[in-house]
């Protein structure tokens, strides 16, 4: 047997960070990931800037770009997670790089920091078009806006590997695509105000509509969304809690 | 102290009882073929080995450790090449490599890996469009490039050409000449007689043969040994 001498893994940083990167990079050259995070949300923002319903108020485009970001979030941290997990899972990838250094808390260390790589990107890149549209934020609501991306971004990936966890693959791209739309209607790119009376008072409280109007509420009205933020941090320990509880490594 | 340890492994999924008190073990510088018709137990016992599955009862030890939960320097001195490869799909066999490769303090050279198993010939090939036997070889560089001092392959040659199953039980040669403890999982006698130093035959979750290959085959062939162990011997 070969002699040891000294370390055989790099250290723990290194291998999470090293994940991070690999990940980013396989994400960003996902041509449907870019498509469902960055061109669909960025073409809602451009189309509801030039039309006139729903009525949002004067200034217009400062509710749309919030509602566009919190699509971004879901689109990053819910839908382009939940199917590559499921797909990594099948093809047996979480099972090998289980046994590499990396192991299995570096994977989940090395996805988290890739998939808030990715998301700060494309928050990054549709707040540079909404400010060349005349998005003007509330400068008050920056630290509550970014405070409640993270705990949309969190809740969202525990929902995402609640999905991701048990089902078919192909079942998991069917699902994941379905509730994007589901979410997008159900307060996340427009506020929960706009429904109906008997679904907004639901929606309010479904993640999509806790994302919406709290970064609405963050950005446009300069407040803490307080209750919104609730909402999602519930959500996501209820998500995490399941999600660990039923999650296999492998098909 | 052996290099692999299986003592009265014990795993049952459902009702179905895959490892039923399996016993071998697999010394470092040798190579050990695990023989077995399917369902026989042999990757559930390769599973427990890697910390994959956890054993009902009975002690699954590598390098002296138990494998369920073991830390990243145990993982570090474990390769392992998958049945099913798992590899990322979207990614180039070169990007793959010297991203695994930056999992370990003291890889094996990629390149140098790329070349040997002729992996450079499909370099820019994604994984997912390689056919099954490029993959394979893409699995198996990725099972060697942390330098292991046990390397588990499990059916490393299905699939692949001639001359490249060539190519791997040469290097799986070297690997055991070099001090590794070699554990390969096979459906294939011809694989198990060429590479092999000592071989277990499994059979319903139980051992049914385990020693060096002269002894178990004695004056027989393996085959007829292997069909005579696992039910089928009047034909």
């Amino acid at each position: 047997m070969t002699t040891v001498t000294g370390r055989r893994a790099a250290a723990r940083v290194i291998r999470i960070r090293r994940q991070a990167s690999f990940e980013a990079r396989t994400m960003l050259r996902n041509g449907e990931q870019l498509l469902v995070a960055f061109i669909l949300p960025a073409m809602a923002m451009v189309g509801l800037k030039f039309v006139s319903v729903p009525d949002l108020g004067l200034r217009r485009i400062d509710v749309i770009v919030p509602g566009v970001l919190a699509l971004a979030v879901v689109s990053t941290a819910f839908t382009s997670q939940a199917i590559a997990t499921a797909f990594d899972r099948r093809n047996g990838v979480l099972r090998l790089l289980g046994t590499t250094p990396l192991g299995r808390d570096g994977l989940l260390g090395g996805k988290a920091l890739a998939t808030g790589f990715v998301l700060a990107f494309h928050v990054l890149a549709l707040s540079i078009l909404g400010m060349a549209l005349g998005w003007r934020p509330d400068l008050a609501g920056l630290v509550p806006g970014v405070v409640t991306i993270v705990l949309g971004a969190g809740c969202f990936v525990a929902l995402a590997m609640l999905v991701a966890g048990r089902l078919r693959a192909e079942a998991v791209l069917a699902v994941a695509n379905l509730l994007w739309v589901v979410f997008l209607g159900l307060g996340l790119l427009l506020p929960t105000s706009t429904l109906p009376s008997g679904v907004a008072a639901v929606a309010r409280w479904l993640p999509s509509g806790a994302l919406g109007d709290g970064l609405r509420a963050a950005l446009a009205e300069g407040r803490w969304p307080v209750g919104p933020s609730l909402a999602l941090v519930v959500w996501g320990a209820v998500g995490a809690l399941l999600a660990t509880r039923i999650f296999r490594w492998s098909d | 102290m052996s290099a692999v340890e299986v003592r009265d492994l014990v795993k049952s999924f459902g009702a179905t009882r895959a490892l039923d008190g399996a016993n071998w073990c697999a010394e470092a510088g040798r190579v050990t073929a695990v023989l077995g018709p399917n369902g026989a137990g042999k990757s559930t016992t390769i599973e427990c080995l890697q910390g994959l599955q956890r054993p009902d009862s009975g002690i699954a030890r590598v390098l002296g450790e138990d494998p369920w939960g073991a830390p990243a320097e145990h993982r570090a001195r474990v390769g392992l090449m998958l049945q099913d490869g798992g590899l990322p799909s979207m990614t180039t066999p070169p990007t793959l490599l010297t991203h695994l490769a930056g999992m370990y303090a003291d890889p094996a050279d990629p390149a140098a890996l790329t070349k040997r198993l002729g992996i450079d010939e499909f370099a820019r090939t994604i994984v997912r469009r390689l056919s099954g036997g490029q993959r394979q070889r893409v699995a198996l560089a990725a099972a060697l490039v942390g330098r292991p001092d046990v390397l588990f392959l499990d059916e490393p040659t299905a699939g692949m050409d001639p001359h490249t199953r060539l190519d791997v039980w040469d290097i799986v040669r070297e690997q055991a000449d070099g001090g590794v403890a070699v554990v390969l999982a096979t459906h294939s006698f011809d694989e198990a007689d060429r590479v092999a130093d000592d071989i277990v035959i499994m059979d319903r979750g139980r051992v049914r043969a385990f020693g060096p290959r002269s002894e178990v085959a004695g004056a027989k062939s393996l085959e007829d040994v292997y069909f005579s162990l696992t039910g089928r011997g009047e034909r």
